[in-house]
């Protein structure tokens, strides 16, 4: 897995060493890693799925890996768009941060997931406690919304990969939704045999009667 | 006492020993189409039949021109894909000859011209020009063509003729980016029509290009003739021209159709006026390390702003 997650720095690695990044080597270096950053953290999001679908549950130890890579790569893409392609021109950069909506919303979701990473020890669980840690990861949803929703915004008419990661994203986030609710109802249901009730009692009910 | 052994593998099941050879040279070609792919952003060019043209010294610059590789494998072309270098990798379906224009609308002389034709109406001259794109990169290419002004005189547009309409050429078998699939989410409108003013179709910096570098226009370039304006954005300069057509009305251009809040019909180069989503304050010219900042009307304001003299270029942009 290490192997798999590192080898887009690779490749832009041996290509920065082979001269080989093309005409515009800073745009190609910061698509691709905005690509690779997106990439993971959908296929993080695709953990829970796989299990929900297929009940298979060994990938869910993937999660940390993948998602610390998530976040290395988002480093590396802001560091090559604030350090390479802006060269540090803080007078224009702030003022792009607020007023570009798709800056904002990849600032965003870059900030999001600092906690995220701080926080992924298992000693960092520990000290939350499962039940906090998990609400707080819960910001996963919401980082890859902002993060789809940040391409969405920069791409020009005719660039179909947005619309890709969008109906992947959203296809992962309905399977999970589904499960919910079919949770849901299924613990209604078998609260409703066992006590002779049903899943929506009445206010005599509740109040005993 | 004989035993007989079934035999494990039926000699139907063995592969044949010429197809067993085979395996080698599909690994091989499986590698080598492989390796093309991984070199096919930074492959030569095939060498463009050469197009002489005397340069002309009124129109060069001191910034270095931009190395035909990049000029060659790095383009924006809606019509062969949305990446950079989609074009590049697709331009051999492109064929640009034979190949006719047609010239009509409000002219007294409209007519079909043959491509080879129109190239040898007037003298060929080299500039020198800045390309700046819209998404905030540059280059400088040293363009082959004459001015469109020395045609339009030709077929004389009437006084009806107030502006100008470039249809490029829509076949989906020629140019894969405009055919429907699956994966089209988002297109744009074919066919790409761009559209100019009649005074600015007749000023001396509109160019109706034929080649580049000393060459026919590479397909991806926009063979077999296309325009350049160069204080506007690239993406008014329409490629892979089949219709010249002169009219009274203003006409929607391809970006305008797509996001009008986004490309209006004039798309001059101006760093005061934003993107919607983003700055045109700077730019990268390909090849150099740091932005630079990015001039008004491309640096021809010289030339060219007495064209918009009294207008509102935040809202005529």
């Amino acid at each position: 897995m290490w192997g798999v997650a590192l080898s887009p720095l690779l490749l832009l690695l041996y290509r920065f060493l082979t001269d080989r990044l093309g005409p515009n080597p800073i745009s190609y270096a910061t698509n691709l890693l905005g690509d690779t950053t997106l990439r993971l953290l959908l296929a993080n999001l695709a953990l829970t799925p796989l299990r929900i679908l297929f009940g298979i549950a060994w990938q869910m130890s993937l999660r940390r890996l993948l998602g610390l890579f998530a976040f290395f790569y988002v480093c590396l893409h802001f560091t090559a768009w604030i350090a390479v392609d802006h060269f540090f021109e803080w007078g224009e950069l702030a003022p792009d941060i607020a007023k570009r909506p798709y800056i904002t919303v990849g600032m965003l979701a870059l900030s999001l997931l600092v906690p995220l990473a701080a926080t992924s020890t298992s000693g960092m669980i520990k000290r939350l406690g499962a039940r906090n840690w998990r609400r707080l990861h819960r910001l996963v949803y919401v980082i890859g919304l902002l993060a789809v929703l940040h391409y969405l915004w920069l791409a020009k008419k005719g660039v179909n990969d947005p619309f890709i990661y969008t109906g992947v994203l959203a296809v992962l986030l309905s399977i999970r939704l589904w499960d919910w609710a079919r949770r849901k109802t299924w613990l209604g249901f078998q609260a409703w045999r066992r006590g002779g009730h049903s899943p929506t009692r009445t206010a005599d009910e509740m109040r005993g009667a | 006492m004989l035993i007989r052994h079934a035999q494990d593998i039926a000699p139907s099941e063995i592969t044949d020993y010429q197809i067993y050879l085979n395996r080698r040279s599909f690994l091989i070609g499986m590698a080598a189409l492989a390796l093309s792919q991984t070199r096919s952003a930074v492959a030569a060019p095939p060498a463009g039949e050469s197009l002489p043209a005397a340069r002309n010294e009124r129109f060069t610059l001191e910034d270095p021109s931009t190395p035909l590789e990049s000029i060659t494998t790095y383009n924006n072309f809606w019509e062969m894909g949305p990446n950079k270098d989609d074009p590049a990798r697709l331009a051999h379906l492109l064929k640009p000859r034979p190949w006719t224009v047609q010239i009509d609308g409000h002219v007294a002389r409209p007519r079909r011209y043959d491509v080879e034709e129109l190239m040898r109406l007037f003298p060929l001259e080299e500039r020198v020009y800045r390309l700046r794109c819209v998404e905030g990169w540059s280059m400088v290419i040293p363009w082959i063509g004459y001015p469109l002004a020395s045609l339009i005189k030709r077929v004389e547009p009437t006084s009806k003729a107030r502006f100008v309409e470039f249809t490029t050429l829509h076949d989906p078998a020629q140019f894969p980016g405009q055919r429907k699939s699956l994966f089209s989410f988002s297109s744009l409108e074919w066919p790409y029509v761009e559209g100019l003013r009649l005074d600015e179709a007749l000023h001396p910096l509109t160019l109706l290009t034929f080649g580049l570098y000393g060459q026919v226009l590479p397909n991806q370039d926009g063979a077999p003739i296309r325009i350049v304006e160069p204080w506007k954005y690239g993406f008014k300069s329409a490629k892979s021209i089949v219709q010249i057509r002169f009219v009274s009305e203003q006409p929607k251009t391809a970006w305008e159709k797509a996001t009008p809040k986004e490309y209006g019909f004039y798309s001059n180069v101006n760093p005061t006026v934003d993107h919607p989503r983003w700055s045109q304050a700077t730019e990268r010219r390909i090849g150099e390390f740091r932005r630079r900042k990015t001039l008004m009307f491309n640096g021809y304001a010289d030339q060219v702003a007495a064209l918009y003299a009294g207008m509102d270029l935040r809202r005529d942009f």
